[in-house]
């Protein structure tokens, strides 16, 4: 259970970093990956993945 | 060395005297005293803004600012906004080329007070919201003026996250806050903003709207009552808020606003924007003057915006950013104080002589009876002067001059006429075209084939006014056409 950066579309803007709430999301090569081992979908914590929420690109941030 | 046209930007590897010779563009008299503040304005007031290049017009023409791209993330979708977008040929806000960390700002912002003696100011805006992606704001402020400590704060944001940070933005000394307001009824906000994120969630349509409203007007307030000067940047939005700002006009002046600016739509398809992809146009040079003139009177409003990028480097006219990227900037490297300290005493005695010149061009205007008003371009490399050649100039500096006085309304933007010696016809149709409703041209220097294409489409160009103070120059010229109108009526 985990979301996943579509990388081509991402923009590197790191919104989504600072939002995570369980630091699954960190800058790899220039480019930011999500962990799926400590991504939780931000389930029992928000009610909607907070990177999904706050990208600005649709469809960039989804289920892995 | 008074026929020599040097511009401010020449003489980054210069010493005083040149310099000194590039502001005076003749005369290097020192006694002509400290520049003039506006009768009307509180001395503490103008103490921020004398040499902000952005709050003060006649700040503009010599001090220059720089913007770093540390803050890249946004909380907001605005209509007119595309954050995939990246070209280095582009300039408008949102758009930069490289974004830096707070570190590496650092260094670029050092070397850049080295080699730019003009620097005043060191903004954050963006590309995303510096208020939302405080901790680089924060930090890269902080770093930078432990090392710089005269340079002056700003930053601009779209306001939802800015109550949370008013208190940090005074105890860091930010001067200067520009927030962009284009609404303060949400029912048009929602033709503005699809989503905004706030409270850890997306908010769409009306509750977007009226959230960002009243967190706009909260921060402004909050701003004000600590003494902050504030910038409202409006984007003007035909069809959509375009009569709707003169009500913003009105709300921003009554909750303390320093100064407004009315911006165009830039809108392209070619950019991606939702606008831009739908065909919402942006505003006619006329309509956005329409529009300025009917604000006088309002808040203070600001001509001058050049919509820069968020990682645009010097006078507001110019960018200089490609000379201070990344791969450019040396590992280590130590501020040095000489050259804008310099700099700075010797604007200070030129800015006395240009408000002398500028009030003698005025004073001469009463002479002038019943004359039209007129619009006048000028070419200028900064300094106050006309000192650029037509054929350098990629804009022009628009005066209004009418028997009433002399006052600066905006500038065009145009393609470089002269590349390389040569003369490009294609591009002097699309200058004669930039300069719809200009009477004049006035220049440090013009060949007589432009001339004469600028006269076939009803428009004086002429160098005889080269090196003259702006409103000096214009003055004289004004002077001449209609002396001579006079002339010939009584003859």
């Amino acid at each position: 259970m985990s979301y996943k950066i579509v990388t081509s579309q991402c923009t590197v803007c790191g919104a989504c970093e600072f939002e995570c709430p369980n630091a699954a999301i960190s800058l790899k090569n220039d480019l930011y990956v999500i962990n799926a081992k400590k991504c939780t979908e931000c389930e029992g914590q928000f009610d909607v993945p907070q990177c999904a929420a706050v990208c600005p690109v649709p469809k960039t941030c989804i289920p892995a | 060395m008074a026929g020599q046209l040097i511009g401010l930007q020449d003489f980054a590897d210069s010493g005083a005297e040149t310099m000194r010779e590039a502001l005076s563009g003749g005369c290097s008299s020192s006694q002509c005293g400290s520049s003039d503040k506006p009768d009307s304005m509180p001395e503490e007031i103008w103490a921020k803004i004398k040499d902000h290049p952005c709050y003060s017009e006649e700040a503009h023409h010599y001090f220059a600012r720089m913007h770093v791209a540390v803050a890249p993330a946004c909380n907001i979708q605005c209509n007119y906004c595309n954050r995939k977008y990246d070209c280095a040929n582009e300039s408008r806000p949102g758009v930069v080329s490289e974004k830096l960390t707070p570190d590496q700002a650092q260094r670029k912002v050092i070397t850049v007070a080295n080699e730019v003696p003009q620097l005043s100011v060191l903004g954050i805006a963006g590309p995303g919201d510096a208020c939302y992606d405080w901790k680089k704001t924060r930090e890269t402020f902080g770093l930078i003026s432990a090392d710089i400590p005269d340079i002056k704060l700003c930053l601009s944001t779209n306001g939802l996250a800015l109550p949370d940070h008013v208190d940090e933005i005074a105890s860091m000394n930010i001067d200067h806050v520009t927030i962009t307001i284009n609404m303060v009824d949400p029912e048009i906000g929602v033709q503005i903003y699809p989503w905004i994120f706030y409270k850890n969630r997306r908010w769409t349509g009306l509750d977007a709207s009226k959230i960002l409203h009243e967190r706009q007007m909260l921060g402004l307030e909050m701003l004000t009552e600590r003494g902050i000067l504030t910038k409202i940047n409006s984007v003007m939005i035909p069809g959509v808020n375009d009569t709707h700002l003169l009500e913003v006009n009105r709300v921003v002046k009554e909750k303390g606003a320093f100064l407004h600016n009315i911006m165009p739509l830039i809108s392209d398809p070619a950019h991606g924007t939702h606008y831009g992809l739908t065909g919402q146009r942006g505003p006619t040079p006329a309509e956005l003057k329409a529009l300025q003139d009917q604000l006088e009177g309002g808040a203070k409003l600001m001509r001058h915006c050049r919509q820069c990028r968020a990682d645009a480097v010097g006078l507001l006219g110019e960018d200089r950013g490609q000379e201070f990227t990344l791969d450019q900037l040396a590992e280590n490297v130590a501020y040095d104080p000489s050259r804008r300290v310099n700099y700075q005493t010797l604007v200070a005695e030129m800015r006395g002589e240009h408000e002398a010149a500028k009030r003698a061009a005025s004073e001469s205007l009463v002479d002038v009876q019943q004359a039209p008003s007129a619009l006048v371009a000028i070419a200028t490399k900064g300094g106050g002067r006309i000192n650029q050649h037509f054929g350098h100039a990629t804009e022009f500096q628009i005066y209004e001059i009418s028997t009433h006085g002399i006052k600066f309304v905006g500038h065009r933007k145009t393609e470089q006429y002269c590349k390389g010696g040569w003369g490009e016809d294609a591009t002097l149709d699309g200058v004669i075209a930039a300069l719809e409703g200009v009477s004049a041209v006035l220049c440090g220097k013009i060949g007589d084939c432009p001339k004469e294409s600028l006269a076939a489409a009803g428009i004086v160009a002429t160098d005889d006014y080269a090196l003259e103070w702006i409103e000096e120059g214009i003055g004289h010229w004004y002077e001449q056409v209609n002396g001579q109108q006079e002339q010939r009526q009584s003859a």
